[in-house]
């Protein structure tokens, strides 16, 4: 799917001309871009904030979260600002009532669907999904909790991969694959049963092509991997840039 | 009592009492608004009875067992107002780690798994569990949620004394899940 986007991205830049500037409104700012640029990065070159999951800078965006949707106006449905380019002339608004109720509904979602106990989790106070569900004023979560029975890969002798905690972003996926060059991971099963796997599903320490480097900890946005002998909110991820704060 | 003192309750289900400990942590700050209210039933006064009405009911712990159940029910009919304080009212949070099993294996591993000498699961004088740990909006309406493990006391300050001189209490900013 992520390559599938990547050549649709790159077949729009080849069939644009240069010296091509867009212009657009966002939140009430009359804005020129680059048409190669997404929402999401001319937003914040605008300092104009819309929240984030799945976006990291420096790998593919994949578009799979959802939190960065924005409406447009004349869309019928609202687009991610990760993955959408600007069109001449767009309105967009990136807190609307009805963009702000989406996002906070995905947010819940995602809390709703693993076993989310931020009191005794790693990165408790370090999380991107706990700092999302604060800043979007999230105080309880609407849907009945699932609850899945998931077992905890502590194999690895310096990382942990626990799928309690996992929001599927795919982060983990990409930069490993993108940057590491390893695709020691990947999603397998469908819908609500996918889940992050190692090698064609092996308990991470027999997956063959993990070289050790622990991007996919550093690039996790929540407790779902961590360095071993962490304990309650010691897992802060090494990163020189946040997407979500 | 002034005419214009509000009845308040708090009551404690499944949770570790972290955030009653909260609640008394606001320190001299509970000074500020004691004079606003009358605390009529709580783990905290001697009163062994939920008045049939009271103003504002304040929730720590989840719903684990029928007992709980039955006093969030009665809390319910008798709060005008009522407040889920901590994530274990709010999410479940740690009680309902168990919910990922049957409340059978629950039950086994705590009471007959390794145990050599009689092991039996209680059948009395303690209340049964139910099969799952809900949070409180599972069951009744609530008016007011405030998460964290526990609640901050500048939250449950700001919460208290907000609703105390009958204003609408925004808290998101004050705590989240986990805290
Ligand atoms: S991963 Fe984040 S949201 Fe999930 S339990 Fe841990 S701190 Fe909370
Ligand atoms: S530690 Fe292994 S799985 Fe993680 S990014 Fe590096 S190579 Fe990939
Ligand atoms: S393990 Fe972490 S990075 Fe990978 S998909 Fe899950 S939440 Fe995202
Ligand atoms: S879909 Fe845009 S950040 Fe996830």
């Amino acid at each position: 799917m992520t390559d599938h986007r990547l050549q649709n991205s790159v077949r729009q830049r080849h069939s644009l001309h240069p010296e091509d500037i867009v212009t657009l409104v966002i939140d009430g700012q009359q804005l020129t871009a680059d048409p190669n640029d997404t929402l999401l990065t001319i937003a914040q070159a605008h300092n104009i904030h819309i929240p984030t999951l799945c976006f990291l800078e420096g790998i593919s965006a994949y578009g799979g979260c959802r939190v960065c949707l924005v409406e447009v106006e004349g869309y019928g449905k609202l687009v991610p600002a990760c993955l959408t380019h600007p069109a001449e002339g767009i309105i967009v608004r990136t807190q609307s009532p009805r963009v702000i109720e989406y996002r906070k509904k995905i947010v819940e979602l995602l809390l709703s669907e693993r076993n989310h106990i931020c009191s005794v989790c790693v990165t408790n106070g370090h999380c991107e999904l706990q700092q999302l569900a604060s800043t979007l004023g999230i105080t309880h979560i609407r849907y009945p909790g699932l609850f899945p029975s998931l077992a905890i890969d502590a194999s690895n002798t310096r990382f942990i991969h626990d799928p309690n905690r996992c929001v599927l972003c795919s982060r983990c996926v990409r930069v490993c694959a993108e940057i590491e060059g390893a695709h020691t991971w990947d999603i397998i099963h469908r819908g609500i049963k996918s889940r992050v796997s190692a090698d064609l599903n092996q308990p991470w320490k027999e997956a063959v092509t993990c070289t050790g480097c622990g991007k996919c900890v550093q690039a996790c946005p929540t407790g779902a991997l961590s360095e071993q002998g962490k304990a309650v909110g010691e897992m802060l991820k090494k990163r020189y840039t946040e997407s979500t704060t | 009592m002034t005419i214009n003192t509000l009845q308040i309750a708090t009551i404690w289900l499944d949770g570790c009492s972290g955030c009653h400990m909260s609640l008394l942590d606001m320190d001299e700050h509970l000074e500020k608004i004691a004079h606003l209210f009358d605390m009529v039933y709580s783990p905290l006064v001697d009163s062994t009875s939920l008045p049939a009405s009271v103003d504002l009911i304040l929730i720590e712990g989840a719903v684990s067992s029928e007992k709980d159940l039955e006093h969030l029910m009665n809390a319910r009919k008798s709060a005008a107002c009522l407040v889920a304080l901590g994530d274990c009212a709010v999410t479940g949070n740690v009680p309902s780690m168990r919910n990922s099993f049957s409340l059978s294996d629950v039950l086994a591993t705590s009471y007959q798994k390794d145990v050599s000498a009689n092991p039996q699961i209680p059948t009395g004088f303690v209340p049964a569990l139910l099969e799952h740990v809900t949070p409180l909006h599972a069951h009744v309406q609530v008016d007011h949620f405030l998460p964290g493990c526990p609640p901050p006391a500048s939250a449950i300050f700001a919460l208290l004394s907000h609703l105390l001189q009958g204003k609408q209490p925004d808290v998101s900013k004050l705590s989240r899940f986990g805290s």
